[in-house]
């Protein structure tokens, strides 16, 4: 599989140039000549004007793969409570199992006495949970759980594992992926088997032209969405030729199933072979950190702050913002950077995605890592001093003035209108 | 002690700086500066700090890109690493992580043996923060990532590894391998003379024949995962602007809005 351009029709515009992201395209000669950077990306293809790039097909042929079945989805707990993500993943793995047709959508729950969260999987969805359970595995270590993880995915033989993008998942999935010698999909935001959804999801959300694909094809691979290249370009990632298919998504993305406490399923405790010197780490301890954690994926409304503030005390009037609506302080990452505020709170790309009702954004001229983390909130109001500012582009409602006139007859009129009500 | 660290870096575009063509709704890539990985300067600067106690220290950055990512490798040597290698072949092209792990760690191995390999959490271009793990797995070694503090005697390693909502203080032996991040120290910057050194330096490049490896383990078609698709998401249509003569009635004109959508009651 490559890109290829055809010499005759590259009449040398040079439009796929500037639309590579990776600097992938020389000119030589007046004609587009891709180098060593490309990743068959295909931004190119759609690009030209002159139909002259084309993406070469496998060379091999499709792989028997017919062994893996089953979704699988690593069912994070800490402390003896499962993390929410793993829960958003039974609903996702639910809607794939369904794609893909007479598949179960299961739980691997690895800890130590962690028998109370299993009702708790098959009501969220779980049609089976592997159970591994050992002291050896009280605290997560990478050591003692990819080795017991990779050895039941290599007995069980599931076609789809997904782990919820946390620090602990992304520290698990790439050492599993690379023992099993299989592909993994970082931080997805979407995930498609059905070619049908997909493409829906590309006309009605992007621009790239979906003629190209048939939506009858036979096609069940797990199409992995993921923002690529801090956010500004998404990428759609296949794992073709192994089994499984591993993504980690990112928290706070997809949607939970209704609890419904009296769905049953199936138990299965997965024997292991773990020993203690398998563990070459020492957890000494485990701090909870003693500043209330800032939970921008539950939040109902974010009242975030950016470089506009002008300076770390701008916060405070953010902070007073979000106690008259009931809200939780977010910021951009210019003003993490700056050091005004603390990384959790940040929104974006490399901070937390949300997607609250309202999302009050202030003084943030919207980088496009900070819109990737916020557009899909319900109604997004801006408040901004620059007409220009690319965060009106994706605001609901714009206000173009000073935040800290603006700011104060929100609080006011917002605590007139809900105390009126 | 002399110590042995590995350093592994990443020549990456700086993505804060890329915009989109409104019009066009593509890249605009023009003007885009190459800089040294922020996690991957944190990477270094700890194994700096290493050196400043214990003299002895020997620091290798390697890192893998196309002929220009030379560049980063001066910069880390200006900052005061010893030695840098560069991995570069037209066979590396199009890696995944699984592919570009094969082939760092076919590079690690040929440096020799180390106490500690530091590789940054994760590259602002991908955002994977897989290629460190891969390479410990590849390796056999333990890891440790997300790395914020750092502490060694001559027996143990004891860091502390960030979690969302709090860390785990973690001990493990040499060797090991170690992913940073931004918290764990402030990278220096490069002094006069050692640019003026680093310049000179002759800088080796390994391409697959040098590192010995399995032209099926590396490359666009040896990667497991593919790109299928990629796009620029279509912008969300642009909504009003409340255009009022005082803020007082702004907040009113919004506060009515809120309560007429719904969203507020």
């Amino acid at each position: 599989m490559a890109i290829l351009v055809s010499k005759d029709k590259c009449r040398g515009c040079k439009m796929c140039v500037r639309a590579c992201p990776f600097e992938a395209i020389d000119m030589v000669d007046q004609k587009a000549v891709i180098n060593e950077k490309c990743t068959a990306c295909g931004q190119c293809i759609g690009i030209c004007p002159f139909e002259a790039i084309e993406k070469t097909p496998d060379k091999e042929g499709p792989v028997d793969l017919s062994d893996y079945r089953n979704v699988w989805v690593f069912a994070e707990q800490r402390a003896g409570k499962l993390m929410n993500v793993a829960i958003e993943l039974l609903g996702e793995g639910s809607k794939l199992s369904k794609e893909i047709g007479d598949r179960k959508v299961c739980a691997l729950l690895i800890g130590y006495q962690t028998d109370h969260l299993i009702p708790e999987l098959f009501a969220y969805g779980a049609d089976r949970v592997y159970q591994i359970d050992d002291p050896l595995l009280e605290n997560y270590t990478t050591d003692g759980y990819t080795k017991v993880m990779a050895d039941a995915i290599c007995e069980y033989k599931p076609e789809i594992v997904l782990y919820g993008a946390t620090h602990i998942g992304r520290d698990l999935a790439p050492r599993v992926a690379a023992r099993l010698d299989t592909g993994l999909t970082a931080d997805c935001t979407r995930l498609d088997v059905s070619l049908k959804n997909y493409i829906q999801y590309l006309d009605t959300c992007t621009t790239l032209d979906t003629s190209s694909i048939d939506p009858n094809s036979q096609d069940k691979n797990l199409k992995q969405t993921r923002p690529a290249f801090g956010g500004n370009i998404m990428a759609t990632i296949v794992c073709p030729k192994t089994r499984p298919q591993m993504a980690t998504v990112r928290p706070g993305v997809m949607t939970k199933l209704e609890k419904d406490e009296t769905r049953k399923g199936e138990l299965i405790k997965v024997q292991h072979k773990l020993a203690e010197s398998d563990i070459r780490t020492k957890v000494v301890e485990v701090v909870k950190a003693a500043k209330e954690m800032v939970s921008l994926t539950d939040a109902k409304i974010i009242c975030s702050g950016g470089r506009g503030l002008g300076d770390p005390s701008g916060f405070e009037l953010i902070q007073k913002l979000a106690d008259t609506v009931g809200g939780v302080v977010g910021s951009s990452r210019a003003a993490v950077d700056a050091g005004w505020i603390d990384h959790s709170h940040q929104v974006g790309q490399t901070g937390t995605t949300v997607k609250p009702k309202i999302y009050i954004a202030c003084g943030i001229s919207g980088a496009i890592q900070h819109l990737a983390g916020m557009q899909t909130s319900d109604v997004i109001v801006a408040i901004n001093k620059d007409p220009d500012a690319p965060i009106f582009e994706v605001a609901d409602y714009g206000i173009v003035g000073d935040l800290y006139k603006v700011i104060p007859e929100i609080i006011e009129e917002w605590s007139c209108t809900c105390n009126n009500n | 002690m002399a110590l042995k660290i590995i350093v592994c870096a990443k020549q990456v575009p700086d993505t804060n700086e890329v915009k989109i063509d409104p019009v066009k709704n593509t890249l605009i890539r023009e003007g885009v500066p190459s800089i040294l990985n922020h996690d991957d300067a944190n990477a270094l600067e700890e194994a700096l700090k290493i050196k400043d106690q214990y003299p002895d220290t020997h620091i290798t950055v390697v890192t893998m890109g196309p002929p220009q990512a030379k560049d980063l490798l001066i910069e880390c040597l200006a900052m005061g690493a010893d030695e840098g290698i560069l991995v570069s072949d037209r066979a590396l092209g199009g890696s995944d992580t699984w592919a570009t792990s094969n082939a760092l760690t076919a590079a690690v191995k040929k440096i020799g043996k180390f106490d500690i390999l530091f590789a940054g959490r994760q590259a602002i271009d991908g955002d994977t923060a897989q290629v460190g793990p891969q390479i410990a797995e590849k390796l056999g070694f333990p890891q440790v990532t997300y790395v914020k503090e750092f502490s060694m005697n001559e027996k143990n390693i004891t860091v502390k590894r960030a979690l969302e909502d709090g860390y785990e203080v973690i001990q493990l032996q040499m060797p090991c391998v170690l992913t940073t991040i931004k918290e764990l120290n402030t990278p220096r910057y490069m002094t006069i003379g050692g640019i003026y050194d680093a310049v000179k330096r002759d800088i080796p490049t390994w391409g697959a024949r040098e590192l010995e490896i399995d032209l099926n383990t590396v490359g666009l078609d040896a990667s497991p995962t593919n790109v299928f698709r990629s796009f620029t998401p279509a912008p969300k249509g642009k909504g009003m602007m409340l255009e009022c003569d005082c803020e007082k009635d702004t907040a009113k004109v919004l506060l009515e809005k809120l309560v007429e959508k719904h969203v507020i009651s």
